[in-house]
């Protein structure tokens, strides 16, 4: 039973039959239901990059839990949009010590006005949200972008208008990508 | 000693390192199938023991110690915690080893679940990992095509699955009972130990949790012998009883301030300035070095003048670190403002406290505030002493706090402004000289949400 209605922006980011079949499939993985939170949260988020109101609802009564102990676990990781859905493409910008000495932080604030937000929320055409992130594991490229599925390495802070450039085109890219959402990504072309 | 073999990363130029295929062209699951067709579980674990293998996500626990550590009798499931969270800033070998030999880890792990009676492995990997996550999911399909996983591996009569789990993005995942409590569903607060997971961990079941490098290493272990393991690094400190000595090959990243960072592989036991010359090709653009974290922010800093600090188990505390840490070494030049390096340093610590304990939640975020504060040319030489007490009363060893995370966020507090007193009073009496002596109580800035 779904306690609270649906807003429109929720309605129109409902779980797709195919989520809750994944969900299903991931549910014979763990030995409790419960574990099976944070996946059907990816799945969830993958496609719609949010998780609306609606969608904890869903997954706390296919997974036999009380929505708040869905909710509660989202909560925990800022990873999670439940507002509104971050950008087509997610740029984090890694702002931890390795690339804060090779200009990290410069890079992240330059990028940010460039796409005339602050750190966290989408632009407003909906492109590409720029979000700090802590270190992301590949501090030899410092400083780095991770976006989406592609990491951009060894980011000359000077040539943020490039860097925001090619962002803008993945982010053409994969908005066409995800109107067929089994068609290529735009991973793996790890740029220098 | 011999010349140096790597063995972990020797495989990771060549261009089709990540597949079945070359994984097995080079004698790759070799050493799973004579094992699982000739050794016992305990005698794996007795090679492990004997090869002196500790812990590499950290901790630097000895590993076949705690496979002991399983209660003999288990009724219910064994699980196993394959701990791929690597989130220590400075650090990504296990990125390295996962992207570019998968099937290494993989291999490891089977091994490591065959001893410790393991029948379902929890891979968790940090969300921030696309391409390691497509290479290791594709590694285990491979495997389980190729009857290296599932049931009766290789007809020996072992069944083992191994589940991929994606993290969301916090570092605190990381800790092993953070881990555990994530891996149920739940926000990852440590828990209290004891019970420790190798009693009662996931779903109260007996549980191991161990890094990537150190599975990786007991791949190695089991093909070549303890003995070739301990030929290499560090033997105990005889002035330190409870030093258990530091073997074997390490993974050691290097970034920061350096010609060339990358990840390197050497014995145990290499000093930094060996890792940052030999390696790194040193100092960036021609200048020197302030200081370095010796490995991950966590464990504080040296000075350049102790660069000659091993970079083994015992090595970073005889200089008032933490300990080895993940070995990842990160480079300052003479240029970086001390009062940066520790902002930065808060900001992370602040960030990722998961706020369980009132000591670290208020205390990371009170020293990120005072530190922003100086920042902002409002510094008063008094807010290193409050630094100080902050760092010297969180954390495990001061006994305030539930998990290391804390003592990770005091140490760089710690080793900053001890080591760099001067530099630290010289930057607020320059940018306050005003009100750097005063101590009447000053109002934080503006708080925002970080
Ligand atoms: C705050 C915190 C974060 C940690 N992060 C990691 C991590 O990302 N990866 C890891 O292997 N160990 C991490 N550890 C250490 C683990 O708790 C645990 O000791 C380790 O995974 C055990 O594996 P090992 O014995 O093979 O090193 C962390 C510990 C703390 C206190
Ligand atoms: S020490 Fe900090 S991170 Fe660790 S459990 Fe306590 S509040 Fe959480
Ligand atoms: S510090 Fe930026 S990737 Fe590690």
């Amino acid at each position: 039973m779904t306690a609270v209605e649906p807003t429109q922006a929720e309605a129109a980011k409902p779980l797709t039959p195919e989520m809750v079949a994944e969900i299903r499939r991931l549910c014979d993985r763990y030995p409790d239901r419960r574990a099976v939170v944070l996946p059907a949260l990816h799945v969830v988020h993958q496609r719609w990059r949010m998780v609306p109101r609606s969608a904890v609802v869903e997954i706390a009564e296919l997974l036999g839990l009380a929505p708040a102990e869905v909710q509660d676990t989202l909560s925990f990781y800022g990873f999670f949009k439940q507002d509104r859905p971050h950008g087509v493409v997610r740029a984090w910008v890694c702002r931890s010590i390795s690339c804060a000495l090779r200009g990290g932080d410069g890079l992240l604030e330059r990028l940010c006005e460039l796409a005339g937000t602050r750190p966290g929320e989408p632009s407003r055409d909906g492109a590409l949200t720029v979000e700090a992130a802590e270190c992301l594991g590949a501090c030899e490229h410092a400083p780095c972008v991770l976006a989406n599925e592609t990491l951009y390495r060894s980011v000359d802070p000077e040539e943020a208008v490039e860097l925001f450039r090619k962002l803008r085109q993945q982010a053409a890219l994969e908005e066409g990508s995800e109107a067929a959402p089994e068609g290529a990504s735009a991973g793996e072309a790890h740029e220098e | 000693m011999a010349a140096f073999e790597p063995v972990l990363l020797a495989r990771i130029e060549r261009p089709e390192s990540h597949t079945l295929a070359d994984y097995e062209s080079t004698g790759g699951y070799q050493t799973l199938r004579r094992v699982l067709g000739s050794q016992s579980p305990e005698e794996v674990i007795d090679e492990v023991k004997r090869s002196g293998l500790r812990g590499r996500g950290g901790a630097g626990f000895p590993t076949g110690l705690k496979w002991t550590f399983l209660p003999k009798e288990r009724k219910g499931p064994t699980y196993f915690c394959l701990n791929a969270d690597e989130s220590e800033p400075g650090t990504f070998n296990n990125r390295i080893l996962m992207e570019e030999d998968p099937h290494q880890v993989l291999e490891g792990l089977i091994l490591s679940c065959y001893a410790t009676g393991t029948t379902t492995a929890f891979f968790y990997m940090r969300y921030e990992y696309p391409l390691a996550w497509k290479r290791i999911g594709r590694a285990i399909e491979e495997c389980y095509e190729a009857g290296y996983l599932g049931k009766n591996i290789l007809g020996s009569g072992y069944d083992l699955d191994v589940v991929p789990h994606r993290g969301a993005a916090a570092y605190i995942c990381g800790e092993e009972t953070g881990l555990i409590e994530s891996l149920e569903g739940k926000r990852a607060w440590p828990r209290i130990k004891p019970p420790f997971p190798a009693v009662e961990g996931a779903f109260r079941q007996p549980t191991v949790v161990n890094n990537v490098e150190t599975v990786a290493c007991v791949r190695h272990i089991c093909e070549r012998g303890a003995d070739w393991f301990r030929s290499m690094g560090v033997p105990p400190d005889p002035d330190n009883p409870r030093d258990a000595g530091s073997f074997g090959p390490k993974l050691y990243c290097l970034s920061g301030h350096v010609e060339r960072p990358g990840c390197f592989e050497a014995p145990l036991g290499l000093t930094v300035r060996e890792l940052i010359d030999g390696y790194g090709g040193g100092v960036w653009k021609g200048r020197r070095a302030k200081a370095a974290i010796p490995g991950g922010i966590s464990m504080g800093l040296l000075t350049e003048d102790e660069f000659d600090c091993p970079l083994d188990f015992n090595g970073p505390g005889r200089y008032g670190c933490l300990g080895l840490g993940t070995a990842a070494v990160v480079v300052l030049d003479e240029t970086v403002e001390m009062v940066d390096f520790l902002h930065n340093s808060c900001r992370f610590f602040a960030h990722e406290s998961c706020g369980q304990c009132t000591p670290c939640r208020e205390g990371t975020a009170w020293a990120l505030r005072i530190l922003e504060r100086i920042r902002a040319g409002r510094g008063r030489l008094v807010d290193l002493d409050i630094l100080l007490q902050i760092g010297d009363s969180i954390g495990i060893i001061p006994g305030t706090t539930i998990c290391g995370l804390a003592d990770g966020a005091a140490w760089p507090i710690k080793n900053a402004i001890r080591k760099f007193r001067d530099e630290f009073e010289s930057y607020i009496r320059r940018t306050n000289p005003q009100g750097y002596e005063e101590s009447e109580p000053v109002p934080a800035l503006d708080w925002t949400t970080h």
